[in-house]
């Protein structure tokens, strides 16, 4: 029985670790510029496909996973510079349509590009799986969790140590007063996507082994990850963290005990009673209105 | 006065001239071309093109050219229904040949049976067959079949009490329903039932939860498309050594490309098309679906695929039915069709008959067991 617990737990939190890493990326951009960018799981779809895409053109993997991570790196930077940017006096709702835009346009590049296939990236240290207490972890899910993990703390210093971190938070506090400190709002910006974009791919690359890519896969991901973003508190970094593992761990039990028919539906009602409760998601900013 | 004169014979000539050349026998399709369901159409669409020229070259049928008019529906099956009007009133097609999918099949046999047109289905439900209906006709096997080979042979090997896992798509619910139905006839007792969405990235919740099912001897995954690609790692992951069987849906290469290792000793039906370089000399389909092999291999350079099979078996089946029928009037065809007995196409022997509109046995199925990152035949 407690084996069984810790394999659904591990489904769960490997899955989970990736819809926290798309959860981020939904964050960073939404503070920036309150812009919900719907393209977020294409960038998890670029970063999975350039990586197989290079991988079988002979480039070493590690080299491989660079360049991806770059190319989707620049995809966001131009989503930014050649769609975003020059909307900005545009209405929020207006931006949020131009990244829906964005999405299927990618989606329709990575068809024409690439191909329409399902492809695997080969695990990066074998298939073995590693046996805990009765249940079995594939030595990828450790990557994945470890990888999560890894990028949480450099963003946690990012934001908090660096000077444009700062300027980003700034940005997201009140974007006014920021710029008359004198940040430039649309290095921000920039700043912004490109990072999320690069977030996105990481994600992408790391499932790739375990779940497979493919041109669409950033459909499904793109969605889990904003529901999680949504969960933990819109524009709050621990709270996408924390949504993605809530998220991936009730999908994960659901389809255990309860009924695997039933998954996404008990994902989706610890959602909605989430928000029901805390409308402001689990860590997000109490709603304060001001006048 | 001279001048309509002339043009009223000019005109008679042309006439004339359109009468001395037979009109061409026309072959409608619509297929999933492009979409999601780009996988079935792309192939049947090379397919048809590849041999109504090759049966042009050969002098035609009756004397007359054959002429292919295809429209691309997508897999949108409200499409599917517009084109396949535009086939039956615009362009007076002698017979339909297409459907990639079971949607737009269905979506199409209200017209073919309004307008009497013999209409050959390329898509696997057994709905469209059952109950028989009076123009419709199909040529891949059903799920049904699929679920019947697959409880033959774990029943060959001892497990009675199996469990099933199956996806959310179309092709999947029909094949669970199907097994369902069909497992008590087997003496087939499905002990857990287990379901995936068509975009989930782990089963191990499920695939542990049939774990924790006492007595089960075998599982079996209707499923297509990457799914059970992904529940042949996740099986492995976790270490289940009960025999895996998954459905004819995953009968591809890359199914086994994407399963890497843990594929090894899966079985699964499929079509003997799939493994025509295996199958014994002696096989009566041997000669048939190597040579569709060969020659689909040569013009479009890319592997062959169920699929393309299906739609040379329905191309092939409205040819014969023509010849036997020495016309293409409608009814004269369907009626040709229903007495075809015996013909080897690459999804097996079909034997028509007016209960029958498939004509497929069991036969037409072979069990394959993945070795060595290839299929083998299994006995």
């Amino acid at each position: 029985m407690s084996a069984q617990f810790l394999q659904y737990l591990f489904a769960g939190l490997t899955i989970g670790a990736i819809y926290a890493l798309v959860a981020l990326g939904f964050a960073i951009i939404y503070n920036a510029s309150q812009v919900i960018n719907f393209a977020q799981g294409e960038f998890v779809m670029a970063g999975g496909m350039a990586t197989v895409w290079l991988a079988n053109a002979g480039w070493p993997l590690p080299v491989a996973i660079g360049a991806a991570v770059a190319l989707a790196a620049l995809l966001g930077l131009a989503l930014e510079k050649f769609a975003v940017e020059p909307a900005r006096g545009a209405p929020v709702v207006t931006l949020i349509i131009i990244t829906i835009g964005a999405s299927i346009l990618l989606r329709g590049l990575a068809m024409l590009v690439w191909d329409k296939n399902v492809h695997a990236l080969p695990a990066f240290s074998g298939d073995a799986p590693i046996r805990i207490g009765g249940a079995t972890v594939l030595p990828q899910s450790l990557w994945v969790l470890g990888a999560t993990l890894v990028i949480v703390v450099l963003l946690a210093a990012f934001f908090n140590r660096t000077l444009l971190g700062k300027a980003l938070l700034a940005t997201s506090h009140n974007r006014l007063a920021a710029q008359l400190c004198g940040i430039s709002v649309r290095r921000v910006l920039l700043v912004a996507f490109g990072l999320s974009a690069a977030l996105g791919a990481v994600a992408g690359i790391l499932v790739a082994p375990i779940t497979f890519t493919t041109w669409d896969v950033g459909v499904m991901l793109g969605l889990k990850g904003f529901a999680a973003a949504i969960l933990g508190g819109m524009g709050s970094g621990a709270g996408a963290v924390l949504g993605g593992l809530v998220l991936g761990i009730a999908e994960a039990m659901g389809a255990g005990y309860v009924s695997s028919a039933y998954k996404d539906v008990i994902a989706f009602l610890v959602i909605l009673g989430v928000l029901m409760f805390l409308p402001g998601g689990l860590l997000g900013a109490r709603a304060s209105e001001r006048v | 006065m001279a001048f309509r004169l002339l043009s009223m014979i000019a005109a008679a000539l042309l006439a004339f001239a359109a009468h001395a050349q037979p009109q061409p026998i026309r072959i409608g399709a619509f297929l999933a071309v492009t979409g999601p369901a780009a996988f079935l159409g792309d192939p049947e669409q090379k397919t048809l093109e590849l041999y109504v020229g090759k049966l042009n070259a050969a002098g035609g049928l009756l004397g007359r050219k054959l002429e292919l008019v295809s429209y691309d529906s997508a897999g949108d099956a409200e499409k599917a229904r517009t084109f396949a009007k535009r086939l039956i009133e615009q362009d007076k097609v002698d017979v339909i040949v297409g459907g990639s999918t079971t949607g737009e099949t269905m979506a199409v046999v209200p017209l073919a049976e309004a307008a009497g047109i013999p209409f050959i289905s390329l898509a696997g439900a057994v709905v469209i067959i059952e109950p028989v209906k009076k123009w419709v006709f199909k040529t891949p096997h059903t799920d049904r079949m699929a679920c019947e080979k697959v409880f033959v042979d774990m029943k060959a090997r001892g497990a009675t009490r199996i469990a099933l896992i199956s996806g959310a798509g179309g092709f999947d619910k029909s094949m669970r329903a199907e097994c369902l139905k069909v497992a008590g006839k087997y003496g087939i007792e499905i002990a857990a039932d287990e379901s995936y969405g068509a975009a989930d990235t782990d089963m191990t919740a499920q695939l542990t939860k049939i774990r924790g099912t006492p007595g089960i001897q075998a599982v079996l995954n209707a499923g297509f498309g990457q799914g059970p690609a992904i529940v042949t790692r996740n099986y492995k992951q976790l270490g289940i050594a009960l025999p895996l069987y998954q459905s004819h849906g995953v009968a591809s290469k890359e199914y086994v490309k994407l399963s890497g290792e843990a594929a090894e000793g899966v079985r699964l039906p499929a079509a003997a098309l799939l493994v025509a370089d295996v199958l014994p000399d002696n096989d009566p389909q041997k000669k048939v679906v190597t040579g569709y092999k060969r020659e689909y291999e040569a013009r479009y350079k890319s592997e062959i695929s169920t699929f393309g099979g299906h739609a040379y078996d329905g191309l092939m089946l409205a040819v014969e039915a023509m010849r036997r029928a020495n016309s293409t009037q409608h009814e004269a065809v369907r009626a040709a069709l229903e007495s075809i007995k015996g013909y080897v196409g690459t999804g097996g022997v079909v034997n028509l008959s007016p209960t029958d509109h498939m004509g497929l046995d069991l036969s037409a199925f072979r069990m394959l067991e993945v070795r060595k990152g290839d299929w083998t035949l299994v006995k």
